[in-house]
């Protein structure tokens, strides 16, 4: 038998879960928005002005971009959990499920909706007029005459909100809801283009199937071809099944572990989960999550564990501006997680992912730049590159500020051409991140930071503030905490990137743990 | 011969259509004798349809009042009204999802008949109006224009009402399935003792069919008699124009057959 490229191998591993959450989520979304949809259509019939209202308002919710009422729903459930939380003491997950299944079900209304009121106002008036001749009451007509005859159209707006739900619920895994998606946001940070276009198909395959298994109830709906619909169902029944069994069947995991969106994030949530294994704690991924959704999610208890970096919490959460030193950092942060949010910080776990300035080795010999106040004497001859977040952020004013560099030209590059342009020779500085495996793929030196412009990026591992007392979380994890060198985070990371080796995250992890235990 | 009681007592009706006068109906009396079979002879837009529609509230005229067996229809739940009364319409409206069974059962259905009356009343009504029993599982897209036609009279039948109102019945099929199904109609209209209104814009048939004749024009009703006083002394040129129309092709299909000119 062929060897199956490992990468493929690794999806198939996570098909059952991401397919039976995204299922889940799909078929609830769909199944309320026809519980919402059809009555809200059948209502407005009577009323020209609450039809124009409905159809407006749908409508208006169309245009706005999925991610975005994606996203939208976080905040706004997150609100109302405290308030309730505050005043009834019910508290609820503002994260993953809800917000997902809230915006994906407000999205399959349009068709729903728009396909139900053309049916039925599409039904011939004379049969409308002898529905109500022959002693119809109005209700029984809708029942029995109106519904009936608009089926097909409305199925047919059934079917489009499924195929858009099920397309759409791909999105909803930057606010923790697993699903399909998860293959294509870590492929697209990782550059797994295996992954993504696993997740495309799957998705498109669920989408094309279900909509098929529709078409054939709807066929016999039409024809009431009884034998006909007892096999759609039942054939509807088992994809059903057969998608959720793996995820009805096992238990939930006991913890949750969070994860940021970029490559070395997935490798480390995949690590605490490693361990977590190793120790017969089961746990679910709540993967690629925005990174103050990742925090406000820990604080809320939501997730359970995820890692963050000093430098983050003290500019973005804190809204700190100076930087004192390392260690001065690190102790203000664990003080202010614990004071402010009941936020664990177990400890750092021995790298940096900071911004840094780096360039070819042998260039930065030749010019003799040690220290960014050596480059500074000579950038006005230099060109640098950044990311396109990089010269937005306080950090670059920061550098500009301290050391006056201003160089021949600046330039916005993603992260992967970023390293190719500077090994070129193309540019001669970039802003990198000093966890980057490029840095030692390409033979790149960080440069020094005397005058401590740039804050520090120390990883830490943070717990939830209800799972501040687990003995056996913090033992599973106490391994980790000062263990992942830089040189060992850049190895890991180097193993993401795109090419005949590419390895996923959770083989990543493995490499990682091995050297780490290797080491001990 | 002893007066019968009035079966369908219509007082003074209006109704009046912004911007659209073809529907109009102005202060029109009719009263119909039970058994009596009258047609209601008008050309298109003469509210002829709306005057019928009055009788079992499927349009509520602003003015005026209709008697039903003695009772007041304003005063009659207007369902229970419509599952007493016989309604064939002119587009004839068989249920297109239902089958030719299902479409006759409707009203027994309605009222909450059982199923093994319900059953064997389907067979009756077929029998009745001559169509054959293995259609009874076919669906209305599969039948002819006239057999559609007699199953919306079996259907307007099925609950075994004293009153049929029907709105040019016989309109959308050809000429020789219409006379099978005019003379069939009255056949059935003696045997049950029904009261019938048949509306239509064909003077022939209405001729042909009923015992009295009310001619509408503009809302209102010009005139009314037997076919027999009606067609030698109408009072209008516009009654004696339509009237003379059947006797006019008469003569002129005559003129042709033995060649002599008109």
């Amino acid at each position: 038998m062929p060897q199956l490229d490992p990468r493929i191998a690794e999806a198939l591993a996570l098909l059952p879960d991401y397919l039976g959450q995204h299922v889940i989520l799909s078929i609830s979304a769909v199944v309320l928005g026809i519980a919402l949809g059809l009555p809200l259509a059948v209502a407005s019939l009577r009323s020209p002005r609450l039809r124009f209202v409905l159809l407006a308002t749908v409508g208006l919710i169309q245009t706005i971009p999925s991610l975005a009422l994606l996203a939208l729903f976080y905040p706004l459930l997150l609100g109302l959990s405290l308030v309730t939380t505050a005043m009834f003491g019910v508290q609820f997950s503002a994260l993953g499920f809800l917000p997902s299944l809230i915006a994906l079900t407000l999205y399959s209304m349009l068709p729903i909706i728009r396909n139900t009121v053309t049916g039925i106002m599409g039904v011939d008036a004379a049969i409308k007029q002898a529905a109500i001749g022959v002693g119809m009451t109005p209700l029984q007509s809708l029942l029995q005459v109106e519904l009936p005859l608009a089926l097909p159209t409305i199925m047919a707006g059934i079917r489009t909100a499924a195929v858009w739900v099920i397309g759409t619920a791909t999105l909803s895994t930057p606010v923790g809801q697993t699903s399909l998606g998860n293959y294509i946001f870590s492929g697209l940070q990782t550059q797994n283009w295996i992954f993504v276009l696993f997740g495309c198909v799957a998705a498109a395959l669920l989408a094309l199937v279900v909509d098929a298994l529709l078409g054939a109830i709807e066929i016999a709906l039409t024809r009431r071809d009884r034998r006909r619909l007892v096999l759609s169902g039942v054939a509807f029944a088992i994809v059903l099944l057969a998608s959720l069994y793996p995820a009805l069947s096992e238990p939930r995991g006991q913890y949750v572990i969070g994860s940021k969106p970029f490559a070395e994030q997935f490798i480390l949530a995949a690590l605490l989960q490693q361990r977590l294994g190793d120790v017969h704690l089961s746990s679910v991924e709540r993967a690629g999550l925005g990174s103050n959704v990742a925090f406000d999610a820990l604080a809320g208890g939501d997730i359970d564990a995820y890692v963050d970096y000093s430098g983050t919490i003290w500019t973005n959460y804190m809204h700190r501006t100076e930087y004192p030193s390392r260690e001065a950092i690190l102790t203000g942060i664990a003080d202010w997680l614990q004071r402010e949010h009941g936020v664990k910080m177990l400890g750092p776990l021995g790298f940096e992912n900071a911004y840094a300035l780096a360039m070819r080795r042998d260039k930065a010999t030749a010019l003799g730049v040690k220290t960014i106040e050596d480059l500074a004497r000579q950038s006005a001859n230099l060109s640098i590159a950044g990311d396109p977040e990089f010269f937005l952020r306080p950090e670059w004013r920061a550098l500009q500020r301290d050391y006056g560099l201003a160089f021949r030209a600046n330039r916005t590059l993603q992260a992967t051409f970023m390293y190719r342009a500077v090994a070129d020779g193309e540019v001669d500085v970039i802003s990198a991140y000093s966890s980057d495996g490029e840095i030692a793929q390409y033979d790149l030196v960080t440069l020094e930071d005397p005058k401590h412009s740039l804050p520090p990026y120390d990883a830490v591992l943070l717990i939830a503030p209800k799972r501040a007392n687990d003995m056996a979380l913090a033992e599973a994890f106490r391994p980790l905490l000062g263990a992942i060198t830089i040189e060992r985070m850049r190895k890991a990371n180097l193993l993401l990137e795109s090419g005949a080796g590419q390895k996923s995250p959770q083989a990543a992890a493995r490499a990682l743990w091995d050297d780490i235990a290797g080491a001990q | 011969m002893p007066e019968k009681t009035i079966a369908i007592s219509i007082r003074d009706v209006s109704k009046s259509y912004d911007g659209n006068e073809a529907l109009a109906v102005h202060d029109v009396s009719l009263d119909v004798r039970e058994g009596e079979f009258v047609a209601i002879a008008a050309e298109s837009g003469s509210g002829k349809t709306t005057l019928l529609k009055f009788i079992n509230r499927l349009v509520e005229p602003s003015g005026g009042e209709i008697i039903v067996s003695g009772d007041n229809v304003g005063a009659v739940d207007p369902i229970r009204l419509r599952r007493s009364i016989g309604y064939v319409f002119q587009e004839v409206g068989l249920f297109p999802h239902m089958t030719v069974a299902e479409n006759v059962a409707i009203t027994p259905r309605l009222l909450g008949w059982d199923k093994g009356k319900i059953d064997a009343r389907v067979v009756e009504l077929l029998e009745l109006v001559r169509m054959p029993q293995e259609t009874a599982s076919r669906f209305p897209a599969t039948l002819s224009g006239g057999q559609r036609q007699r199953v919306g009279v079996a259907r307007a039948l099925a609950a075994g009402p004293r009153i049929m109102l029907m709105d040019e019945p016989f309109g959308a099929v050809d000429a020789i399935t219409r006379e099978g199904l005019a003379s069939d109609y009255r056949t059935l209209h003696e045997r049950l003792k029904l009261t019938t209104i048949l509306i239509t814009h064909d003077v022939v048939e209405a001729v042909l069919l009923a015992d009295r004749i009310a001619v509408m024009h503009g809302g209102t009703i010009l005139e009314q008699g037997t076919p027999r006083d009606l067609l030698p002394h109408p009072a209008h040129d516009y009654v004696r124009e339509l009237m003379a129309m059947p006797r006019q092709q008469a003569d002129r299909v005559g003129a042709l057959v033995t060649g002599a000119p008109p």
